[in-house]
């Protein structure tokens, strides 16, 4: 079944069209690859389904398990079960980290009709999690983000996702700034988190993170569309060919 | 300043006020020194009057507008008022208070002869006429320029407190002095509060200011701050007056040799009100920090106005204030660093930042800096803006509803200054005090 449904995506920004009919359809259990070149429209795509303000839909549907989430606001598409892992997590000056996890999964809870976890569970659970990341106690007692590494930022990225536990995640350039270390705890850190209930798109454009990330399908869009679909050996071929073929021009 | 007095058009809430004070020189007499001091400053307001915008330190508080009327000076406080007023009060654990209904001292709520070895404190009354030597000192921190709710809180001087921190006591528990306004009619109080810290001492003093709502009272109160020689002094005053109260506060402060001075000003009550502070650095060696979170909704009207006089070498002061207004609200801060010739390594950094989160709501910022030495560190900036769109959209992808994360960034925003406060309880409330604010704006 198809957790993540896409037809015909228009979308964009300031009148001027990014995706232009993209087709897009994620399975349960999947981890999807989506590649290509600057400015092909790859991050766009990850804020046009979150609901950035910014983006105007101007036709098309995005499905998430059947439910059509492009009506919605940012924080139901959230509640419905999207996380987007943020290319550039951002830092929160005063909100303790702790805090912001507790509000986030408290909201979702209660958006789905769920019982608000109590605080005692709530902490053992970060914990946990957070301990499996490297994110320490002092690191969440900090505002979100504020003082971590391009690392951290990462990982704190995926302690959110661990926690809310969201049936589509949509990882944006998750690799971009991390060193190979990070890279490593980073990815395990996702592929832990891979299930036959939760589609997964991992937007990239280097081959490298899907080393570690290894996807059973791999997209290369270009002009804000698919234009081409294959297995993880496409990612291998676009490394050694580069994005040549799809030049920004080539219009 | 002192122009002659061209003959000018009195309002009649300025009438009303000057005939009141003439009436309260009678009805409270007053000799010597002190009674001097209410004169001139009755004649000082005859002269002046209520301040208007075309005052440079009034440009943005046009108090002759604002207090229209000039209703009568809270009567004697009867066992009623004193219990409502015990009860409404603010109440802090671990403080030792000091209670004022409408005003007036409500002593046997007050914890006077309770207080810790090295704290005193006595009714004004009885410490001007037994000549006590902290009383001896009111009137000495008032600024050189005209300040009208200054003057007209000398000229009706009767009501207050003074409080005594003997040198190198360390006084644990806050003093919280509790200003209450429990009447059903619109009413006037003045009161005085005069504090000398000595030397190597330390305390933390509370004022709290509450009222009924609906009623158009009308608060002036004046502090005057000694702060000794090494002395460590933190200060935090929560005014949460009645939604339609007038509230003036003068803060007159002077601080000695390598002493250390925070303070914390939370605004969120009365329909209008005005803060001026005067600060002077009297020793070198010493810090400052100076903060404040101000929260208003509807027509709200609120002003800080700022002078901190680096009278002398080697002090650092630190301001920082935020303002969150919704609404049609209003915020003002006015905020001036003098450094005098002699005050050389002057370090001054001053910041106002204001969140607008309503379509219709205003600040006005004016920071200035007046420096006449050459080797300083002075700096101020002021900002005005709306709720960050990017941080909003990042909780709101986290399944944070539009209010709830506009709560936590506002929270966020006041947390800031909040922060500085070091006595733990105190900043637990202040912090609850907001979250209140935003709970009843939600």
């Amino acid at each position: 079944m198809a957790l993540l449904e896409i037809k015909n995506l228009h979308a964009s920004i300031d009148g001027k069209e990014i995706l232009k009919g993209l087709d897009l359809t994620v399975p349960a259990g999947e981890v999807h690859a989506i590649m290509g070149p600057n400015g092909s429209g790859k991050s766009t795509l990850s804020y046009v389904l979150s609901g950035k303000p910014d983006y105007e839909v101007t036709e098309g549907t995005a499905l998430l398990d059947g439910q059509d989430i492009l009506q919605m606001a940012a924080e139901e598409r959230a509640a419905a079960g999207l996380f987007l892992a943020f290319q550039y997590p951002i830092e929160i000056p005063g909100v303790a980290t702790m805090t912001f996890l507790r509000t986030a999964v408290n909201a979702q809870r209660k958006a789905r009709g769920e019982a608000e976890l109590s605080t005692p569970e709530f902490l053992r659970v970060v914990k946990l999690k957070a301990g499996h990341l490297g994110i320490t106690q002092e690191m969440l007692r900090r505002g979100v983000n504020v003082g971590f590494s391009g690392g951290e930022k990462k990982r704190n990225e995926i302690l959110q996702m661990a926690l809310l536990e969201p049936k589509v995640a949509i990882l944006d350039e998750t690799d971009s700034g991390l060193d190979i270390d990070a890279l490593k705890v980073v990815s395990e850190g996702v592929n832990a988190l891979r299930s036959k209930d939760r589609a997964m798109v991992v937007i990239t454009h280097y081959q490298r993170l899907l080393d570690h990330i290894v996807p059973d399908v791999v997209h290369v869009m270009h002009q804000g569309r698919i234009v081409r679909t294959g297995g993880k050996e496409l990612a291998l071929e676009l490394e050694a060919s580069g994005y040549a073929g799809y030049g920004q021009d080539a219009a | 300043m002192m122009n002659i007095a061209t003959p000018q058009i009195r309002t009649a809430a300025e009438q009303g006020l000057a005939a009141a004070v003439d009436q309260r020189l009678v009805d409270v007499p007053m000799e010597g020194r002190v009674g001097e001091l209410r004169r001139a400053a009755a004649a000082a307001f005859a002269a002046h009057g209520l301040p208007h915008r075309r005052v440079e330190e009034w440009k943005y508080t046009d108090l002759r507008a604002i207090l229209r009327d000039a209703p009568p000076v809270a009567g004697p406080l009867d066992a009623a008022s004193e219990a409502e007023g015990n009860f409404k009060a603010l109440s802090l654990p671990d403080a030792k208070r000091i209670l004022f209904v409408n005003g007036v001292l409500a002593r046997s709520a007050s914890d006077l002869l309770t207080l810790e070895a090295g704290l005193t404190a006595m009714p004004l009354g009885s410490a001007l006429a037994s000549n006590h030597a902290v009383a001896e000192r009111l009137g000495a921190l008032a600024p050189q320029r005209y300040d009208a709710p200054l003057a007209l809180n000398t000229a009706f001087l009767g009501e207050g407190l003074v409080v005594h921190v003997a040198a190198g006591a360390k006084i644990a528990a806050p003093l919280h002095v509790a200003h209450v306004f429990t009447g059903d009619e619109p009413a006037a109080s003045y009161g005085r509060l005069v504090v000398v810290v000595e030397d190597g001492a330390e305390v933390t003093l509370v004022e709290s200011f509450q009222g009924r709502d609906g009623v158009a009272y009308q608060t002036n109160t004046a502090l005057e701050l000694f702060v000794g020689d090494t002395a460590h002094v933190d200060y935090v005053r929560m005014q949460e007056e009645g939604d339609a109260a007038l509230h003036l506060g003068t803060v007159m402060l002077e601080i000695g040799r390598d002493a250390q001075f925070h303070s914390f000003g939370l605004t969120t009550g009365a329909h209008a009100s005005r803060i001026s502070l005067y600060g002077k650095f009297a020793g070198t060696g010493s810090h400052a920090g100076l903060r404040g979170a101000t929260l208003l909704t509807k027509r709200q009207h609120a002003d800080i106005t700022l002078l901190l006089d680096h009278a002398v070498a080697h002090c650092e002061s630190r301001e920082l204030f935020k303002t969150v207004l919704a609404d049609e609200s209003r915020g003002v801060f006015q905020g001036k660093i003098v450094v005098r010739p002699d005050a050389q390594k002057t370090d001054g950094r001053m910041m106002s930042r204001a969140l607008l989160l309503g379509e219709a709501c205003e600040m006005d910022n004016k920071p200035e800096l007046e420096i006449f030495a050459d080797d300083v560190q002075c700096g101020h900036g002021a900002t005005a803006g709306e709720l960050d769109e990017d941080l909003l959209f990042y909780l709101k992808a986290r399944g944070i509803p539009q209010k709830e994360a506009e709560a936590l960034l506002v929270q966020a925003f006041v947390g800031e200054a909040i922060e500085f406060v070091e006595n733990d309880a105190l900043r637990d409330l202040l912090i609850a005090r907001a979250e209140a604010w935003l709970k009843k704006r939600a």
